[in-house]
């Protein structure tokens, strides 16, 4: 293994230098705007906001270089214009003299941003080749289970605002949810791709969807059960979403199956309608979304739209360009830092900044999924697969709830939201993406094989991590039912032909 | 700061905002592309060992050279009238289920033989089969170039390149 050699012919990543510039730039320009405009000088702590997110930047931009130099040269400087622009926020929420803001804080705000990015730095480095991941399968499961049930110990979790998903470890507060994420992405990519033949495969067909077995939903009930409990036990709705959501996804992903979907969506209908006539919180939720301006659900004292109505006020203020950093009201929404932080931009940059930050999500979610088609082993695109797809969930459940597209729930903005649970899980993920857009893109070593200069014949195939379309090596370890793992060009080269 | 400062600035911060994402969706449109022409791609082999990976799902990356042999078709054997379109990563023979021609023939090895371009030119490599990979009488040994119309025998199969 060429541990720090950059290999010969990399790409120099000029692309991403360039772009973490002008990345970098936003974010600084935005700090500047936010000082200018409250303080009427530079705001305390600029260089060091500054200094930190560049140097950090660039030190991921040269370890990537080291360790996965084919790795993608976008979502490496997408995610730190994300990062850098909340960075403007929180501190323009900070400087606020409001009460309400006292949450707001930036100088936790850049020691979580600098511990993710410097995580996802760890990470690239160790973890060399993403398959490795797939030995963790069932303890990532484990993982995920205990994580999603640690807030519900008595003495560590305590209930925030009705929503019980937080634990407290002496002066830290952490969301376990954020980091089960991943997990059960590693769990699901683990175990689809074994099983998938199966799920996709055997069972009856009913009405043009072929549905699988009784005993093949053995899992897809465990999802929905800790789901369920999420959202019982916990009271976090949107949590409980993403997870059934991650999985009916991934599901669809391995086995090409609508008839997963409709089960998934059948089941969560189900469990929905339940929890919205048991639980008061969600009915309350439900009637905000409906009908925010109704004078008594805005007085209300619990469960009020206060805040939601508040942020489409502020969303309307900014308008089409925006009041500019630091000249709108955002401090006067609730949780604006870090719940809400989407309508405060919508307030300081437009509906032309929020369109840019979609954009700079969507491109991100592209660039996940387009790996996972590239990727050579079913692990690597289910588990690119699944986290783009989350990310993409996750935004439009935040989105949508601020947008009133559907009832409000309690997920982060990835990236700019406050919160350290937040922004180290979804570095982390972004780790991941790096790592396996890196295997998608790095030049296969089958083409080589038959080289002139080397003739050996099993160069290349013993190496394994690199299998040309038609992924032989593979095949050995990973098929399964007599399908190769990969539904590699080969198989679809010779379908096309025999039509 | 004057106001037209603040507002000329607060639009600039929009600008170089788009110019972001602008920039960053040039950068992925190469690959949204799909495969380059054949023009760029031949240049690289001869500087590098290895040749760009054809991006799957980018569409069927096509033979390496214009001129050269498009497909390959299988003349005698169980298969015959097969043709299987040529990439630049070759085509693998065989009877294990992740070749690209797949035969089901107890002749011939579940990795029997490979049929790959490099430089411009067309080659013929046994994969160490059991029964061996003949070009007429002869068996072929390591690496050999391969013209199109020259009749590769792999088990009771016998392939060969047309244009």
């Amino acid at each position: 293994m060429s541990a720090l050699r950059p290999e010969e012919n990399a790409p120099a990543r000029i692309a991403e230098a360039v772009l973490l510039v002008v990345a970098l730039a936003l974010g600084m320009g935005g700090m500047w705007m936010v000082g200018y405009s409250l303080e009427d000088g530079l705001p305390e702590g600029f260089w060091t906001y500054s200094i930190v997110l560049a140097a950090l930047a660039f030190t991921t931009h040269i370890v990537l270089r080291l360790r996965a130099p084919y790795a993608d040269q976008v979502i490496l400087p997408a995610v730190v214009l994300l990062n850098s622009v909340s960075m403007a926020m929180v501190l323009r929420l900070d400087l606020s003299p409001l009460d309400m803001m006292v949450g707001a804080n930036a100088p936790r705000h850049i020691m979580w941003s600098a511990i993710g990015i410097l995580l996802a730095c760890a990470i690239i480095f160790v973890i060399r080749d993403h398959r490795s991941l797939r030995r963790l399968t069932y303890t990532a499961m484990i993982v995920g289970i205990v994580l999603v049930v640690l807030p519900l110990v008595p003495g560590l979790g305590r209930e925030i605002n009705g929503a019980q998903i937080w634990i407290f470890i002496g002066p830290f507060s952490l969301q376990p949810a954020e980091f089960a994420k991943i997990a059960f992405a590693v769990f699901f990519a683990g175990y689809l791709v074994a099983n998938r033949d199966t799920l996709a495969l055997a069972g009856k067909k009913f009405l043009g969807l072929q549905l699988p077995r009784l005993r093949d939903l053995g899992p897809i009930l465990i999802v929905w059960a800790v789901s369920l409990a999420v959202l019982i036990g916990e009271k976090d709705l949107g949590t409980s979403l993403l997870f059934f959501g991650l999985f009916v996804g991934m599901l669809y992903l391995a086995t090409d199956r609508v008839g997963w979907i409709v089960i998934g969506l059948t089941m969560f209908a189900a469990g929905a309608v339940v929890a919205w006539s048991i639980f008061s919180h969600v009915q309350a939720r439900v009637d905000v979304w409906l009908d925010p301006l109704n004078p008594d659900l805005y007085d209300r004292e619990f469960g009020s739209s206060y805040q939601i109505v508040q942020g489409l006020f502020g969303m309307a203020h900014g308008g089409m360009f925006g009041a500019g950093w630091g000249e709108g009201y955002s401090d006067r929404v609730p949780f604006a830092y870090s719940d809400f932080i989407y309508a405060a931009l919508g307030e300081e940059l437009g509906l032309t900044g929020l369109l840019a930050i979609l954009l700079i999500y969507l491109v991100i979610v592209q660039r996940g999924l387009r790996h996972a088609v590239g990727v050579r082993d079913g692990f690597g695109k289910l588990l690119a697969g699944g986290l783009a797809f989350v990310m993409a969930l996750q935004l439009f459940v935040v989105v949508g709830g601020i947008t009133r597209i559907i009832p409000l729930t309690g997920l982060t903005l990835p990236f700019i939201a406050q919160g350290g649970s937040s922004l180290l899980a979804n570095w982390i993920v972004i780790a991941l993406l790096l790592r396996i857009s890196d295997a998608a893109r790095r030049p296969s070593a089958l083409p080589t094989r038959g080289a002139l200069a080397d003739p050996a014949p099993a160069m290349g195939g013993g190496d394994a991590i690199e299998v040309g379309g038609a992924g032989p090596v593979q095949a050995g370890t990973e098929a399964g039912a007599g399908r190769g793992t990969t539904p590699d060009e080969a198989t679809q080269i010779v379908r096309g032909v025999d039509r | 700061m004057s106001e037209l400062t603040f507002t000329l600035l607060r639009l600039g911060y929009l600008v170089l905002l788009w110019v972001f994402v602008l920039s960053a969706v040039a950068v992925l449109r190469r690959d949204l592309a799909g495969p380059r022409t054949s023009s760029s791609r031949r240049r690289r082999p001869e500087l590098a060992g290895p040749t760009p990976t054809p991006t799957p799902g980018g569409g069927a990356p096509r033979a390496p050279q214009r001129g050269g042999p498009s497909r390959l078709v299988v003349v005698a054997g169980p298969l015959t009238g097969t043709t299987i379109p040529l990439t630049s990563s070759g085509v693998l023979i065989g009877r294990a289920p992740s070749c690209t021609l797949v035969l089901d023939d107890d002749y011939s090895s579940s990795r029997h033989a490979r049929i790959f371009p490099q430089g411009g030119q067309w080659f013929v490599e046994d994969l160490g089969s059991t029964n061996g990979t003949y070009i007429g009488e002869e068996r072929v040994q390591g690496i050999i170039p391969l013209a199109p119309g020259v009749g590769v025998q792999i088990g009771q199969s016998v392939v060969e390149l047309q244009g």
